[in-house]
């Protein structure tokens, strides 16, 4: 029984153990500038377009669904609040995560473990380098940092849409979409939503390193790696929402 | 007992196990600055692990190596990067970064030894450098490839991409340099260019080195031949071969134990039954 188990627990080992040594080397030098500059381009100019296209079309759908609702007990002035608040806590964080984990985890995934097949991860190690230090640790710090200006953006441009459908469907000013979905948010709600895609990155960029760093057994080694990359990092994406929203209702809900 | 500072690399009753198959099974040798070393043995027999195990890529489970005079067998990782630096290391499929150019690839580790002794910002390429730059230009003609500087890795053939691999292994001047398998998989002809150069490298920095091969006529070439810098060719070693045959020692592993060690000559007249067998079936 127990044995079953093994692969398991050392496996959680070893992705705690990268991830110690990924954050340790933030403190440490040397650092690698110019990798995470390239990495911050990477991941987060090459995934803005799309980021910005699924955010504009959540914002949309969710004007669109709302507005029906509301319009029956002729509360559609509150569509801005409602797309408002679903997009900055929720849907804002969740849906950009997933797009970027799709995008990078996969990405860093494959990178990773193709240098992992070709020997050049053992290269990079006799000729000096720490790979850990040299690749994941860039990896990481770009993806935190980025995901959560993503998010932002994303957040902004969804709330643009929901103004789009208000405005031309529901007829509601410029001031009145604007006015009641930025009023509605407290700072509790901006900071949850800026903690979670920083989480996100965390899992995302981690995740990613990890299953690279691991790939053995050639190409096919390489693709199931970045199979497990993606599919594990969106499946935290969600498990970890639910808890940190959890964990934030227990810690601000209003008495 | 603890080697002199001179010595460059000790293994001292060295065993490392993956499963229940030894890769490598008590193996003890040390090696002198100028020497030459030859390892061989069938695939499997232990001798990449070996290399692996000298500067610290694997952990053996007993025994204990020392590299440049220091204990590396407890070494941390982090202590082992300095050390590494000054070791040349031409992997097995060449080891080449495919997403650097030619010349990004024979400057990396100029860089990354600059990096690590002035823990400066660290920098991913070495354009602007004109020292880095003259440097890489230099080492590439020294193998021949200087037309190549800005081309990717996969465009150059196997033979090519070996010698951008003895290149980037050799452009910090180490005092040791490991070959492995430098000559696999290439035609005869090729694998002559190669061993030229490995010979120009030895002889004309008097570099230790080690060079792991499963070709007999490999080793028989950097035991007898020397690099002539006059003619640019390699050449049988002038007073007979007793003076490359001194430094030059031949290892042969057998399932991850050390069945032999010895000069050439002595080599050929071993009755160890794998060694001779070795030998009749390599052609020597």
């Amino acid at each position: 029984m127990l044995d079953i188990l093994k692969p398991a627990v050392e496996a959680f080992q070893d992705f705690v153990l990268l991830s110690v040594r990924a954050v340790r080397n933030i403190f440490r030098s040397p650092h690698y500038g110019d990798d995470i500059l390239i990495q911050m381009d990477v991941i987060g100019v090459g995934s803005l377009f799309i980021v910005s296209l699924i955010g504009l079309f959540t914002g949309i759908v969710m004007a669109l669904q709302m507005a029906r609702a509301l319009t029956i007990y002729g509360a559609q002035d509150q569509v801005g609040q409602i797309v408002s608040i679903t997009l900055v806590r929720e849907l804002g964080p969740v849906l950009t995560a997933v797009l970027v984990a799709g995008r990078n985890a996969s990405g860093i995934a494959s990178e990773l473990g193709s240098m992992k097949v070709t020997e050049q991860i053992d290269a990079m190690r006799a000729l000096g380098t720490d790979p850990i230090q040299k690749l994941v640790t860039p990896r990481l710090i770009a993806t935190a940092v980025v995901l959560p200006l993503l998010t932002i953006i994303s957040d902004f441009i969804g709330l643009a849409g929901g103004y789009f459908i208000a405005s031309t469907m529901l007829g509601l000013t410029f001031s009145e979409y604007w006015t009641s979905a930025w009023q509605v948010l407290e700072y509790n709600d901006l900071a949850q939503g800026l903690i979670k895609p920083f989480v996100f990155a965390v899992v995302i960029a981690l995740v990613g390193c990890f299953y690279g760093m691991r790939t053995s057994g050639g190409t096919q080694g390489v693709g199931r790696s970045t199979t497990s990359a993606v599919v594990s990092s969106s499946v935290w994406i969600f498990v970890l929402t639910a808890f940190i929203t959890y964990v934030w209702n227990r810690a601000f809900a209003k008495q | 007992m603890t080697p002199s500072d001179s010595t460059i690399l000790r293994f001292e009753d060295v065993s490392l196990h993956f499963g229940a198959t030894p890769a490598l099974d008590h193996v003890s040798f040390e090696m002198q600055p100028g020497q030459t070393f030859v390892i061989q043995g069938a695939a499997g027999s232990g001798k990449t692990i070996l290399l692996k195990v000298a500067v610290g890529l694997v952990r053996p489970d007993s025994g204990r190596v020392w590299l440049f005079g220091q204990e590396i067998t407890h070494l941390r990782e982090q202590d082992l990067f300095d050390l590494r630096t000054r070791v040349g290391i031409l992997f097995q499929e060449g080891g080449l970064f495919d997403s650097l150019t030619v010349a990004e690839n024979v400057a990396y580790p100029l860089i990354n030894r600059r990096i690590l002794h002035h823990a400066v910002k660290g920098s991913s390429n070495g354009n602007g450098d004109p020292a880095i730059e003259e440097r890489v230009r230099e080492t590439l003609r020294f193998v021949e490839l200087e037309e190549t500087l800005d081309k990717f890795p996969n465009e150059l053939s196997g033979g090519m991409r070996r010698r951008v691999g003895i290149a980037r292994a050799v452009v910090t001047e180490p005092a040791l340099v490991l070959y492995d398998s430098p000559t696999a998989g290439l035609d005869p002809i090729t694998a002559y260019t190669i061993i030229s150069l490995i010979l120009k490298e030895r002889d004309q920095r008097n570099t230790a080195t080690i060079m792991v091969t499963h070709r007999f006529q490999d080793g028989h070439l950097m035991a007898n031949f020397r690099y002539n810098p006059n003619s640019g060719q390699i050449e049988r070693a002038a007073g007979g071969s007793n003076s490359g045959q001194m430094s030059t020692k031949f290892l042969v592993m057998n399932a991850g134990r050390l069945v032999f060690e010895g000069t050439e000559s002595e080599m050929q007249a071993t009755q160890d039954p794998y060694v001779r067998k070795f030998l009749r079936l390599g052609g020597a």
